[in-house]
């Protein structure tokens, strides 16, 4: 199996940005602060956002709270680490009082749609998360590493499409059309977009009623005088992954699912010209080498177990024994899949771990695993 | 030696659904609430019932796991469950969903078609995140109370693949997600009237949980999250358990490095090894084992605190194929989901 040296990568002084991607479930975000602590304490200063971040974990990095500014990580020494958790809706006002004056502004914050929009799911998330990296990446000085945990869409692919799927939806086709009253539109196109716009304000009004529908109105004719443009802003921090100081981690679980969007990922990567620094898959279940298979041992645990009651506890050990070398075995052959599919891919294994991480102790340990990594 | 058999935990029979007829599967990614998902069709189609399995995420999940090709937006038969069950699968899309109800509704099935084309759905989605969320949760509603010519409902249960735990309410929620938006009109009427069905005695959503620290603890969170907007909780899925395969006190001496070396050793003699690593390998994975089956333990009793109905489903080492569903679904039947 193809590995790479996660040291290498943490201590090139040419790597600013570290995406930690892949399906949810899979210690995404666990892999994420697990190598902030890593860089940090080989000398990096370190820059962590987390989107969602599980209470402990969130604990064992110190933040109590989600403020949507970076906190210091306090008992990491070498470098330096600080840590924040994103939080949309105030990142997404954050732009939009930036942009339009005290009274805009208020009018847009207030909006329903404004308020739907900024606390949804539906993209704006992956939309912010860009944004906030965006601003921590132009803060440069500070942090000279910074690692982005990526939401926890419900395809991986939505980081990176997400953004300008958000942007060209404020930019688009209806905006425009929408708005174009208050453009004094009277040319041919805005008519032919007025025709289009009656039967689209037709269904609309049917479905959602007259007074959403004026809402609606408001609230596009608001956004677009105020900061037309998100599009190009989405364009800008798409064009900053592609950079080469960007390098994309992702990261899965020896599962068949998980698996599957790490390959739609890595695929889009590739297609893409979009840096990957190879696989990291947690939870792969390792057991020590004995010279006996699977079949052997299960085999001498029946005939042992018709010996009757004393040899109880030498069956239930040699049962256990090849339970894991049957999980090993199946993600053995999910790996190889993942390989013979993508050779150039590099994978670190990560062992399953016995218990949940609390605290940079245990942080530090899947760092120490990480760089370890296990041999096929 | 005493085996904690997969199925119910005591005194939490999970027969406690009688009227559901819409089961909601949520859980936090990674944990299988497809697979359960999946397994709870097969269980309820048992003995002679329709059941519909429909996913509303895009993912196709169901399709893998039942080995057809990608599901179309369209109803089909994708297994048959013991004693003449069928199980149904749709992959339900928004568009089509919003197709759908403007076709219901109001017989304008074309300019939806029309507006589809130019984007202007999934604009409104966009725009209007509720409105995806209803026009899903519009369809399962729709096809619990479709009825069939000589007015039999035209499934005996639905069971909905969800989104995760941690947008679960808010996806179920509809009606005040849309209320934030319409106050009046059309579309706020059809999410009172989805509402209606969804925050009944008729649906039953379940969570699908591992025995580790973090979706136990989202699982917990989720729960409340879910009563507090009083939506109907049914049961707790405890998957990948894997059953202790030592007793305590043999878990115990695991722990502290007092298993009895040379008894093992004299065992594995008796069927022909002498392989010297053995007994250490043995004894170290003895010990990750009782490890955590003590973390697993923990956290069961932290979802015991809940006092809902718990079925706890083993892991098959061999992995989720069309067998393993088979299995895991009776497993549910054994510990009391019945139909």
């Amino acid at each position: 199996m193809k590995s790479f040296d996660i040291d290498s990568l943490l201590t090139d002084p040419s790597i600013h940005i570290i995406v930690c991607t892949g399906a949810g479930g899979v210690g995404k975000t666990t892999t994420a602060a697990a190598i902030g602590v890593r860089a940090a304490e080989l000398g990096r200063n370190v820059c962590v956002l987390t989107i969602d971040p599980a209470r402990r974990l969130a604990q064992a990095m110190g933040l109590t709270e989600l403020d949507n500014t970076p906190r210091p990580v306090l008992g990491v020494s070498g470098g330096t680490l600080s840590a924040m958790m994103l939080d949309m809706k105030r990142t997404f006002d954050e732009v939009v009082e930036s942009h339009a004056d005290p009274e805009r502004a208020q009018q847009i914050l207030s909006n329903p749609f404004y308020q739907a929009l900024s606390s949804s799911f539906a993209g704006t998330q992956e939309y912010m998360a860009m944004e906030k990296l965006g601003q921590l990446h132009s803060n440069s000085g500070e942090w000279d590493l910074i690692i982005v945990d990526t939401p926890p869409s419900r395809n991986a692919l939505d980081f990176l499409d997400a953004p300008a799927r958000l942007g060209s939806f404020l930019d688009g086709r209806f905006i425009r059309i929408l708005t174009a009253p208050a453009r004094g539109a009277g040319n041919a196109i805005g008519r032919i977009a007025a025709l289009g716009f009656g039967i689209f304000t037709n269904v609309l009004s049917k479905i959602l009623g007259a007074q959403v529908l004026s809402d609606i109105g408001t609230f596009v004719a608001a956004i677009d005088t105020t900061f037309g443009g998100f599009r190009e802003r989405a364009d800008a921090t798409y064009e900053l992954l592609k950079q080469p100081g960007t390098r994309f981690l992702v990261v899965a679980a020896p599962e068949r699912d998980a698996l599957r969007e790490a390959s739609f990922f890595v695929e889009r990567l590739q297609k893409d010209n979009m840096p990957l620094a190879g696989l990291v898959l947690n939870r792969v279940q390792d057991v020590d080498h004995t010279d006996l298979t699977e079949e052997q041992i299960a085999a001498a645990a029946q005939t042992l177990r018709a010996t009757g009651s004393d040899n109880a506890l030498a069956v239930a050990l040699l049962e256990l024994h090849a339970e894991r070398m049957q999980i090993k075995a199946r993600h053995k052959h999910l790996i190889q899949r993942f390989e013979g599919a993508h050779p150039g891919v590099p994978i670190i294994s990560v062992p399953a771990m016995a218990e949940d991480i609390h605290d940079l102790d245990g942080l530090r340990s899947v760092g120490t695993a990480l760089a370890q990594h296990t041999n096929w | 030696m005493p085996r904690h058999a997969p199925g119910h935990a005591p005194g939490n029979a999970p027969e406690q659904w009688p009227n559901v007829t819409l089961h909601v599967v949520t859980g936090k990614g990674g944990t299988g609430k497809t697979t359960v998902a999946a397994a709870l069709a097969i269980a309820l189609a048992t003995d002679g019932h329709r059941v519909l399995l429909m996913e509303v995420e895009g993912r196709q999940g169901i399709a893998q796991l039942f080995d057809v090709p990608p599901l179309p937006y369209e109803e089909r038969r994708v297994a048959v469950a013991p004693g003449n069950g069928e199980v149904w699968a749709l992959a339900v899309d928004t568009e089509d969903a919003l197709l759908d109800y403007l076709e219901l509704f109001y017989r304008m099935r074309r300019a939806g078609s029309a507006l589809s084309k130019m984007g202007a759905i999934d604009f409104a989605t966009t725009i209007a995140p509720g409105l995806r969320d209803v026009l899903l949760t519009g369809k399962a509603v729709e096809v619990v109370k479709r009825k069939e010519k000589n007015a039999k409902n035209a499934y005996d249960y639905v069971v909905m693949d969800a989104p995760p735990t941690g947008r679960i309410t808010r996806f179920l929620n509809v009606n005040s997600e849309v209320s934030g938006l319409a106050k009046v009109g059309p579309i706020k009427n059809h999410a009172d009237s989805v509402m209606n069905v969804i925050a009944s005695d008729q649906t039953a959503i379940h969570l699908v949980t591992l025995l580790e620290e973090m979706p136990v603890q989202e699982t917990i969170d989720g729960i409340g999250d879910l009563r507090a907007n009083k939506l109907p909780v049914g049961g707790i899925f405890v998957n990948l358990m894997r059953p202790p395969r030592l007793d305590e006190t043999q878990r115990g001496a695991a722990l502290e490095h007092n298993l009895n070396s040379d008894q093992i050793a004299a065992s594995l003699a008796l069927v022909g090894i002498d392989t010297p690593r053995l007994v250490a390998v043995l004894e170290r994975e003895a010990e990750d084992h009782s490890r955590r089956v003590e973390l697993e333990q923990r956290e069961l009793a932290r979802l015991s605190d809940l006092n809902l109905p718990m079925v706890t489903l083993p892991l098959i080492a061999s992995g989720i194929d069309l067998s393993a569903l088979y299995e895991l679904a009776r497993v549910m039947r054994d510990a009391g989901v019945t139909s």
